[in-house]
């Protein structure tokens, strides 16, 4: 028998054979991100796993100002929008009223390491029990590339237009290494999400995340480096590769705390 | 009759919140109003009712403690001073703006900037004119005695979610500080999380239900049609807070020729001011707001409409209040101010005296 | 007669957003950028050969906007 397109197509396009598909919990809206942006794959783990584990009905998120501000869209959950930065604040309130539920805040890093870093510390320190998604781009994507605290040296955005000078702007801020020395949290990793690998590996350590709120232990911080392939300027695929070249060698990938211990060298 | 406690007006309305079955308070410390959340914290109100207490890491904080738990269908409160509250105004728009109940304390002291710890009214324009960004209002009461820092908690949560407004309970140092004898009401018990389900599940964040949609918190909308519509919606209420929610008092009003119009503390020393008066034979009463916003503005009308000489507003600012009074009264009496800043209390007797010369004499 | 596990992808080549990240991720090559474009202007991915599939899902997770649903089937050749 010839395998033609078409009869493969009528021999395994079948319900029973679908092994992949967007979750119920992603609405039909087409996401806001620009093309390639690792917001959309972000968006897709988290929501797979509210389905996967059973919390569609027990899940109140928080995304607050920054790329990801109409996440509300998207996430097919109860859902709050916060002020820029104070999304952490929320989502202390939150959990703290309502303990049973599954609480996260999804932030990037203008919002949870400049202007949220205040509520991003003290959330953490107060080991509250909430989940914090922090998308790592190095760059303000919504207001229109501008530099970031976690800008790496000498990267080009429109604010740090030849480069961030860190004598002028200081180094990139390491939230992720800050927040796994506080006492706090009880899982602190930093994950990727550009090659398929790395976003099954991210979706593993969301779902560690997740678990580690569901037994009331502490904070979990799940860092996920990103692309911004609009602000950098690249195309998506140059920009994935830029990650793994530049991004990825500052902020390192892998567990930082584990279990409420630290397993990695923080430098 | 309920029980009766000699306390200070910021443990009153503290001791409020327990029996209001407030879900939680979230605040940070600031003069003159620390021992609100100071008594909490000792009254281990967890213990008591199951209500959650925190010290915030700020007032941003605190304000955004109180929009996720409010967005969450739950009774928050807070409480700071002026230069606190000004910190959560971002808050207190997105609040506003999003349609959420809460219950918000400023015991004033006065400004600008870090001013002083002493007592002043100078937060009247911020409380009552939006304060934040954007076109909002506040539903304000402004309690003039330790009973009113009590009472007025179950009615500002039951206003907050009538409306699903902030509502902001304007006092002042003098207020706050002062112990007196207060009745304190029996307690309401907290909504179970069924009741709050139930009565609030159709907007708030409380988890999705089977058979509906999920809910969205926000103040964001980019279609600019569809936020003209919800600016128009928000007036809306607005307008029928200020028809159906004006709450005032009068006093020796009935045969008044003249009028002092005060709120808070300062109504207090009006109400000295106003027998002192009555002693020469100046037949003077006082009005007292005591929703700030929405404003007695008719009240004012209907005593002009009788004939009435002069409003004089005591208040603790250089001149807030009046602006109201001006709008109600117009060009139909007289209206001037007489206040101190900067702590000082004015005395009955510098009131009397302005009485005669800006107002009888003037 | 032999059995081999045979994959299949469906994009929704209307919400694609021509990003070609699913291109770079399969393993197999099977995926290229159209030479027309959708609604919105984008050049979208195209499936363009399913007989080397094995369904392994690579270009739907790291797809970022969920356009493609991945079929997976042991078949008889």
């Amino acid at each position: 028998m010839e395998l033609t397109a078409d009869k493969i197509k009528e021999l395994v396009v079948k319900p029973e054979n679908k092994v992949y598909a967007k979750t119920p919990l992603l609405t039909d809206k087409t996401l806001s991100y620009c093309p390639g942006c690792g917001h959309g794959v972000a968006h897709r783990i988290l929501m797979e796993l509210v389905e996967e584990m059973g919390l569609e009905n027990d899940t109140i998120g928080i995304a607050p100002v920054g790329c990801s501000v109409l996440a509300y869209e998207f996430m097919n959950v109860d859902m709050q929008e916060a002020a820029h930065g104070r999304a952490p604040a929320l989502a202390t309130a939150i959990k703290r009223l309502w303990p049973g539920k599954f609480v996260f805040t999804y932030q990037g890093d203008g919002d949870l390491a400049a202007i949220g870093g205040n509520e991003t510390l003290h959330a953490c320190n107060r080991g509250e029990n909430i989940t914090i998604i922090f998308i790592n781009n190095g760059i303000y994507g919504m207001t229109g590339g501008q530099m970031a605290p976690t800008t790496l040296p000498g990267m080009r955005t429109s604010t740090s237009p030849y480069g961030r000078d860190t004598h002028m702007m200081g180094n990139p801020l390491k939230m992720t290494e800050i927040v796994a020395m506080l006492p706090g949290t009880y899982f602190v990793t930093r994950q990727a999400v550009h090659t398929a690998k790395h976003a099954r590996k991210a979706k593993k350590a969301i779902k560690k995340a997740i678990e580690v709120q569901l037994e009331g232990k502490g904070t979990s911080f799940v860092e996920i480096v990103s692309n911004c392939n609009s602000g950098w300027k690249m195309t998506p695929v140059k920009a994935n590769q830029w990650l793994e070249e530049n991004m990825l060698d500052y902020y390192h990938l892998g567990d930082i705390k584990v279990d409420g211990k630290l397993v990695k060298e923080i430098v | 009759m309920g029980e009766l406690r000699l306390m200070k007006g910021n443990e009153a309305f503290a001791e409020a919140l327990i029996r209001a079955g407030a879900d939680g308070y979230f605040g940070y410390p600031i003069t003159p109003q620390s021992e609100v959340i100071e008594y909490l914290m000792a009254e281990k109100p967890h213990e008591r009712t199951g209500m959650v207490v925190l010290q915030a890491e700020s007032e941003l904080a605190s304000i955004n403690m109180l929009y996720g738990g409010a967005g969450a269908g739950k009774k928050v409160a807070t409480s700071s001073s002026s230069p606190g509250i000004s910190l959560m105004l971002e808050g207190i728009s997105y609040m506003a703006g999003a349609e959420l109940p809460c219950v918000i304390l400023n015991v004033q002291r006065g400004g600008p900037g870090l001013g002083t710890i002493q007592p002043s009214q100078s937060d009247y324009f911020q409380a009552t004119k939006g304060g934040g960004h954007g076109d909002y209002r506040l539903l304000v009461l402004a309690p003039a005695s330790v009973q009113e820092m009590s009472d007025f908690v179950p009615l500002a949560f039951d206003l907050a979610f009538k409306y699903r407004n902030p509502v902001m309970i304007l006092s002042d140092g003098v207020i706050g500080q002062m112990m007196e004898k207060v009745e304190l009401f029996d307690p309401i018990p907290r909504w179970t999380d069924e009741e709050v389900i139930e009565k609030n599940g159709d907007w708030a964040t409380v988890g999705k239900r089977p058979g509906r949609e999920r809910n969205i918190i926000t103040s964001l909308d980019l279609d600019p049609y569809s936020m003209e519509r919800h600016n128009h919606d928000l007036f809306a209420k607005y307008k029928k807070m200020e028809e159906e929610e004006v709450r005032w008092e009068e006093l020796n009003t009935e045969d008044a020729e003249y009028f002092i119009v005060a709120y808070g503390s300062a109504s207090r020393i009006s109400q000295k001011a106003i027998d002192l008066a009555r002693a020469e034979g100046i037949k003077v009463g006082l009005i007292r707001p005591i929703t700030l916003y929405p404003f007695p503005y008719k009240v004012l009308q209907e005593k002009v409409q009788k004939g009435a000489k002069g409003f004089l507003t005591v208040e603790l600012n250089m001149g807030q209040m009046i602006e109201d009074v001006q709008l109600a009264v117009k060009d139909n009496a007289k209206v001037e101010f007489f206040g101190h800043v900067g702590g000082v209390i004015p005395t009955p007797e510098e009131v009397v005296e302005a009485l005669k010369t800006k107002i009888i004499g003037g | 007669m032999a059995k081999k596990v045979q994959g299949y992808i469906e994009i929704d080549k209307e919400k694609c957003k021509g990003c070609e990240l699913c291109v770079v991720a399969c393993p197999k090559d099977i995926i290229r950028m159209s030479k027309d474009v959708n609604g919105k202007g984008y050049h979208y991915a195209e499936f363009f050969n399913p007989e080397p599939c094995v369904g392994c899902a690579d270009c739907a997770v790291v797809c970022p906007d969920g356009v493609i649903t991945v079929y997976r089937a042991r078949i008889e050749v």
